[in-house]
């Protein structure tokens, strides 16, 4: 059955207000300062730590976001705070309008519900990538500031790149916490179910996965021997994290960010030193922008995935209070 | 009053095997105000969101305003307004900020918005808190925002839901005329309450939902002699009678359904028309003294009250003969 009328009515009108409502929000300023003040430290870390190196360094802009080591970077800061921006952005979206009784009497206008659903959810995805674009023109700014040396296009790219990679990651949780804001009528039960989920996926998994993959296929006692990981075992696994959008994220931004070591991880490293990969020499941005290829992907789909879900559900769902 | 703007047929809503709305049919002509009574449950609701192409038709057609809000719903919620029950506002905005974002839902022009908007808020007697944040504002004043919106949008046909529960005297009266103002402007109006002797008043028909089915529809005096079985009720006080006779006197008269001796001396007949006169008449030939005559015209309080009386008694009759 064909309905008539464009879906996008009162798309800009929905998204214009969603924006207006963030940026009057004090719960906006409050996640723009935690994100800010999250990565002050780290920021402050790896400015120190590259003052002492600056002269050998020739990836200065890529090291203040990831400095590598053990030092607590920036990105890794990323990592949490991002998804708990992208959850408080999104977890009382549609479920707000319904307490508020205010979905009915929007949805009486001569919109459709695609309209409502895709402006709040763009203006979220607006909202954290002007947060991540100010974070990271500070980081960027303040770096060359503080250490004197201006980034390469090659450099600078990168830093782009690994930009919006964290917009996709945030497009992610975004796509999640609508999900639970229809799912749940209450915006408590969705919140603490979103945040379930992130602590699960964040921490939880990457300890759940090698186990998992240890169980389906286990490593063979030659290579347990030698002290290291079956291959088949260690590709099981890493498909496994991937699942994950934090370890997701964790290595596209490792690949993108550190040219030197386009690291997989500890795990591969060693399977591709096995294969006579030489580890370690800095990779042309081409190669690099190949590699994070799949998980750029993965993030995207990821949120596009949540997002169908959630439409499909709005879609379905009485208006009634 | 001459073309129907809403027209169901065979409308029915069903969740899984729940009957929520079982196969109305009813017509709604242009300018007319609608009533849709009911108790709680009873599918008005339900049907209101079937008619804005809200909620999904599980077999049947409505057509309003000639769309089909299935296929069509931007074309039908162009032209009707709809007034949720327990209306909700942006709190955080003022109110002209509301109306100014449906307004804009709604496709109306920058140049005329905000005259618009003023128009209908100085109609609803808004004006003087239009820059105030929704917050503040009492049940009432949210009810009349909601109208107001209707207003802004000038909608052909007006679904109020419930609009005057859960308002005090003061602000339902107003409400009322409110109401009773969009119609001479020549709005076709829908209303759920159970407020009856406010639906009375506005209402050009109304009809009775319970269950999920239009039980009866019609004018009130039409409803009267349907459930009642008499538009009217006459009560006599006739003293020094005897009582046998003036009671065969009174039910002599034509017209008149039934006599029933309330108290010692007072009578109370239901007719088809006004029998005043002829009580009058009947009391005097009685050699009665006549104290006191009055006539009831029926209310649709009565004719609910004993309509759903009516319904519990049979249902309860089925339910002990199974």
């Amino acid at each position: 059955m064909r309905r008539e009328g464009s879906p996008w009515q009162g798309l800009g009108t929905v998204l214009l207000k969603e924006l207006a409502d963030h940026f009057d929000s004090l719960r906006m300023l409050g996640l723009a300062l935690l994100t800010v003040l999250a990565a002050a430290v780290p920021f402050y870390l790896a400015v120190v730590e590259l003052k002492n190196t600056t002269s050998e360094d020739p990836f200065l802009l890529l090291k203040l976001f990831n400095p590598g080591g053990q030092t607590l970077s920036v990105v890794a800061i990323l990592g949490f705070v991002i998804p708990v921006v992208a959850i408080s952005l999104g977890f009382d979206a549609i479920n707000g309008e319904h307490n508020r009784r205010t979905l009915s009497r929007i949805l009486a206008q001569p919109i459709y519900r695609d309209a409502l659903l895709a402006g709040k959810f763009l203006a979220g995805i607006i909202i954290l990538a002007v947060n991540l674009m100010c974070l990271w023109l500070l980081v960027a700014g303040l770096g060359v500031a503080f250490l004197g040396v201006p980034p390469s296009g090659d450099e600078f790219t990168r830093a782009l790149v690994f930009y919006f990679v964290a917009v996709a990651y945030a497009g992610a949780w975004l796509g999640m916490a609508m999900l639970f804001s229809v799912l749940f009528r209450s915006p408590a039960t969705a919140a603490l179910l979103a945040l379930g989920v992130w602590l699960f996926m964040t921490f939880l998994w990457p300890m759940i996965a090698p186990a998992i993959a240890a169980a389906l296929i286990p490593p063979d006692p030659r290579y347990t021997l030698l002290g290291i990981l079956d291959p088949q075992t260690a590709a099981l696994q890493q498909g496994l994290s991937r699942i994950s959008p934090y370890l997701l994220f964790g290595e596209a931004t490792r690949t993108i960010l550190t040219p030197t070591t386009p690291s997989l991880g500890p795990v591969l490293d060693q399977i591709r030193m096995l294969r006579g990969e030489v580890v370690g020499a800095a990779l042309p941005l081409r190669e690099s922008l190949a590699l994070v290829w799949p998980e750029v992907v993965s993030l995207i789909a990821g949120a596009i995935v949540l997002f169908v879900a959630t439409y499909v559900v709005f879609q379905r769902q009485e208006v009634r209070a | 009053m001459s073309d129907p703007v809403i027209t169901a047929r065979g409308l029915t809503k069903r969740y899984g095997e729940a009957v929520v709305v079982d196969a109305i049919d009813f017509d709604i002509r242009k300018g007319e105000t609608f009533g849709l009574l009911g108790p709680n449950g009873a599918g008005k609701t339900t049907t209101i969101l079937m008619m804005l192409g809200l909620t999904d038709v599980s077999a049947g057609t409505v057509v309003v305003a000639g769309h089909d809000p299935v296929r069509q719903p931007l074309q039908v919620k162009r032209r009707v307004g709809y007034l949720p029950d327990l209306v909700g506002f942006y709190d955080h905005m003022t109110a002209v900020e509301n109306l100014a974002y449906t307004a804009r839902l709604m496709g109306i022009g920058r140049d005329v918005r905000d005259a618009r908007i003023m128009d209908a808020l100085a109609l609803v007697r808004l004006n003087g808190v239009a820059h105030k944040s929704v917050a503040t504002f009492s049940r009432g004043m949210r009810q009349r925002l909601g109208l107001a919106e209707l207003i802004v949008k000038r909608a052909e046909i007006a679904i109020l839901d419930e609009p005057t529960s859960g308002l005090d005297p003061q602000s339902t009266h107003e409400f009322l005329d409110m109401i009773g103002a969009l119609k001479r402007e020549g709005v076709t109006i829908l209303i759920t309450s159970h407020l009856l002797d406010q639906v009375q008043r506005l209402c050009d028909r109304v009809a009775l939902f319970r269950a999920g089915k239009i039980l009866v529809m019609g004018t009130v005096p039409e409803l009267a002699r349907q459930v009642l079985g008499a538009g009217f009720v006459v009560d006599v006080e006739a003293a020094a009678a005897p009582g046998k006779e003036l009671a065969a006197r009174l039910g002599a008269i034509p017209g008149v359904l039934t006599v029933q001796q309330t108290a010692e001396a007072t009578y109370r007949l239901t007719a088809d028309h006004d029998v005043r006169a002829e009580a009058a008449r009947a009391v005097v030939a009685a050699d009665g003294a006549l104290t006191r005559l009055s006539v009831d015209s029926p209310s649709l309080d009565a004719i609910y009250t004993r309509f759903f009386e009516k319904q519990s008694a049979t249902e309860g009759e089925i339910r002990d003969a199974a």
